[in-house]
């Protein structure tokens, strides 16, 4: 793992604040931060694996376990929720079989809710893929999938 | 001309490109904010392209710069604020605005514009009476506004600085570094009476005084882009659309302050964000307007993007410093310094947000008398606001302070949409209020919506109609500011998930009556028990709702009814017998077979089995609207409930 992550973490040598920054390339690299990883950043910085781990889940962004290939993301921003996120999420959980939160078994489907992505005057949004969609229809999410995961 | 080497080549680079973007007779402008991207804006910029190619035209911007004319060229902006009705194009100089735009209808615009001289009418917005806006001017959303954050959105290419130089971009910085010593650019900033646009409203320019005052060196310079709160986007919308704007707000603030080091911290869920402002800080040191010995006069700043990862608290001065130093951001403890004395690194940082910023060119261009003269006596400006929710026209917009909640409802957000009520107006996000109707008269100030119970906040404004649960909605920003909380002070930490429970169990029905008393007591214990403003501020949507729609929580407790049909607990769908035409749509649709009936004949649904998700009503025909949803609920009747097997 320390090989792997060389390349990754070489430009930030002798700058520990730079952590988050680390944890950002890091993650793009593997997809999410295994324990190994948090570990050989501990190293390469000098700080307690606690401090790593400590700043690691403080934020949302960062995963801790191997995701999906297709990661589709349920916006529960407040325009979203006053126009029917909630429903959009139960028919999302139905459609995939998952519950927010969950990896399904085969790697295939991630699923996620997400505080808000911004684009709330299309309210309610899913974003599949990083993938768009706008003014979404609980009826209509098997054509929203379908447009946007990967073959 | 590449470089500006003197304050005074600031006028002769505009002049240089103003001469070269005029040698261009037509442009078509793509709107590239994120929610016209999401509308395939992108493939309509790429037809432009081709159809424009197509006629012979090189759309090269550079060849513009190399003396050549030419008919026409397409470029993408930032968001042009009508995002409802996007993807949006505005052909210049005439002005046109095209809603709504395909792909597949460039080649008629392209046609109509350069052969034809005229307008394709079926894409123009459509008025209420109507009659059809052929530019922007006429559209009423736009009319009643009043840009100057938002004046470069959607009027320049985020990615050239050339158009930010015709706009008389970086012409505020060099007057300063030309003229002005930094107490007298700070006296501008304090005579204009500029209030941080983040939410607080503290005086910007007594702020950078602080800033100036303080003793320690280095100094830095923080620009907070990071938009947490839910229903909020005018910050990404800046920062896609105009970064320069910001990147020269703060390198004026840097020479006001003395300090040759900034950071703009964005949220992580905005890449476009930060690929464009990486891009425009490239372009602006390039150009000598940024980094080392700007302009030739041997002042230094430079700039560089942190990305956020995901913290909603952050947004607070101290825990986003910390941040940035690679730390958990939790907030500095009181009492404690200001951040203007102890910030980054432990050393005196100036921080705002990123609308704060982009007023400052403006100000120093205009004068601060200018920028008094707008808005109300305690709140200069303008007020820029993310329009969102149960209302026709969502967007972006601008509009003076002072304004009052109902022209920007109505006359600019056209109203609730299919024949609904209004019902409540929310800002602030989840430090703010809701208000109900009978304050629809407020002015938008920071002091009088803070009076009214909610808060300026950043800008997000959500409007909610007779289908939005208020009780559901303080649960809703509960349960964000639940997970959000960082967990260093117990009353927050805990008081927000003993809220969330109580408002779960009166959603659920399981409300008792003292649950009001109890929520009031709670509330005033974790505002009065937490460091930060996350704290502080965590009950006001449980207090603006209670003091608002008190009713509204009487009936889930009391009669276990959602007025509004939201809470799943409290509600049932039923098919109408009159109006059900048997049409067998909502049984194929059902996703836990529910529904039964035969073809043409009336259909009926399990109470059992029905989990409330809604697709019936959904799929039930408009013309046959047969699916009533109803609360209270309907009674289970007892012999399907036992069909669980002992």
């Amino acid at each position: 793992m320390e090989e792997r992550l060389s390349a990754v973490l070489s430009p930030y040598e002798g700058r520990k604040d730079a952590l988050i920054p680390m944890l950002q390339k890091v993650q793009e690299e593997l997809g999410y931060l295994p324990e190994e990883a948090m570990m050989a950043i501990a190293k390469f910085t000098g700080t307690p694996e606690s401090h790593v781990y400590g700043v690691a889940t403080f934020y949302a962004q960062f995963y801790f376990s191997r995701r999906g290939r297709n990661q589709t993301k349920i916006c529960t921003g407040t325009a979203c929720h006053v126009k029917g996120a909630a429903r959009v999420k139960d028919a999302f959980e139905r459609e995939l079989g998952l519950a927010c939160g969950m990896t399904s078994e085969d790697y295939e489907h991630s699923l996620e809710t997400v505080a808000c992505v911004g684009s709330c005057a299309l309210a309610p949004v899913v974003v599949v893929n990083d993938h768009v969609h706008g003014q979404v229809e609980t009826g209509k999410i098997d054509k929203i999938l379908e447009q946007s995961i990967k073959d | 001309m590449q470089k500006v080497n003197s304050p005074a080549d600031v006028a002769k680079m505009r002049d240089y490109c103003q001469a070269a973007f005029a040698r261009r007779k037509l442009r078509f402008l793509v709107c590239a904010g994120t929610g016209c991207i999401a509308g395939g804006s992108l493939e309509v910029y790429e037809e432009f392209k081709r159809v424009i190619s197509e006629r012979g035209i090189d759309i090269n911007v550079d060849l513009l710069f190399e003396g050549q004319e030419s008919e026409a060229g397409t470029v993408t902006s930032g968001c042009h604020g009508f995002c409802q009705m996007g993807p949006l194009v505005r052909v210049e100089p005439m002005g046109t605005f095209y809603t709504k735009v395909k792909a597949k209808d460039v080649e008629e615009i392209v046609t109509a514009t350069m052969d034809e001289n005229t307008v394709v009418e079926r894409l123009l917005y459509e008025k209420d009476d109507g009659s059809h806006a052929t530019t922007e001017l006429d559209v009423p959303f736009y009319n009643r506004q009043q840009r100057i954050v938002l004046g470069g959105c959607g009027t320049i290419d985020a990615e050239d600085i050339r158009e930010y130089f015709a706009v008389d971009g970086f012409k505020a910085l060099a007057t300063i570094l030309q003229d002005l010593s930094p107490e007298q650019v700070i006296e501008i900033v304090k005579d204009s009476g500029l209030r941080g646009r983040g939410g607080g409203g503290f005086p910007a320019g007594r702020k950078w005084e602080a800033g100036r005052n303080a003793k320690a060196t280095p100094k830095y310079v923080v620009c907070n882009g990071d938009e947490g709160d839910p229903g909020a986007f005018m910050d990404r919308s800046v920062l896609e659309a105009n970064p320069q704007s910001v990147i020269e707000g703060m390198t004026i603030a840097a020479y006001a302050i003395g300090a040759e080091f900034g950071v703009v911290y964005v949220r992580a869920e905005y890449p476009l964000a930060v690929v464009r402002l990486l891009k425009a800080i490239e372009q602006a040191k390039e150009y000598g307007v940024l980094g080392d010995n700007i302009m030739g006069t041997g002042f230094n700043f430079d700039i560089e993007v942190f990305q956020g990862a995901g913290a909603f608290v952050c947004g607070e001065s101290t825990a986003l410093t910390l941040s940035i130093e690679g730390k958990r951001g939790m907030p500095r403890v009181a009492p404690r310094p200001r951040t203007t004395e102890v910030g980054l690194y432990d050393k005196p940082t100036l921080l705002n947000n990123v609308k704060s910023f982009a007023y400052v060119p403006d100000i120093i261009r205009e004068g601060a008398e200018w920028f008094k003269g707008i808005g109300t006596e305690s709140s200069s400006g303008t007020a820029v606001f993310a329009l969102t929710g149960n209302i026709v026209n969502a967007g972006l917009i601008e509009v003076p302070m002072g304004i009052k909640l109902r022209e920007i409802i109505y006359d600019i957000g056209g109203g609730i949409p299919k024949g609904g009520t209004f019902k409540a107006v929310q800002t602030g996000g989840p430090s703010g209020g809701c208000l109900p109707e009978s304050l629809l008269d407020t002015p938008i100030d920071y002091d009088s919506l803070d009076e009214a119970g909610s808060i300026m906040g950043s800008g997000g404004m959500v409007v909610m109609d007779e289908r939005t649960c208020m009780v559901d909605v303080a649960r809703y920003f509960l349960n964000f500011t639940e997970e959000e909380s960082c967990g260093q002070c117990v009353p927050c930490r805990l008081g927000t998930k003993q809220l969330l429970e109580i408002l779960n169990d009166i959603c659920a029905g399981k409300g008792k009556k003292q649950d009001i008393d109890l929520l009031i007591e709670l509330s005033h214990s974790i505002h009065g028990g937490s460091v930060c403003g996350l704290g502080q501020t965590a009950a006001n949507p449980v207090l603006t709702t209670l003091r608002y729609f008190k009713d509204e929580y009487e009936a889930h407790i009391n009669d276990k009814c959602c007025p509004a049909r939201v809470c799943k607990d409290l509600i049932s769908f039923r098919i109408n017998e009159d109006k059900c035409k048997g049409c067998t749509l909502c049984a194929r649709a059902c996703p836990v077979s529910a529904i039964s009936g035969e073809k043409k004949e009336v259909h009926v649904i399990d109470q059992g089995l029905c989990i409330q998700c809604g697709v019936c009503m959904e799929k039930c025909p408009n013309k046959f609207s047969a699916v009533d949803c109803v609360s209270p609920k309907i009674p289970v009747p007892a012999k399907e409930k036992t069909e669980v097997p002992a």
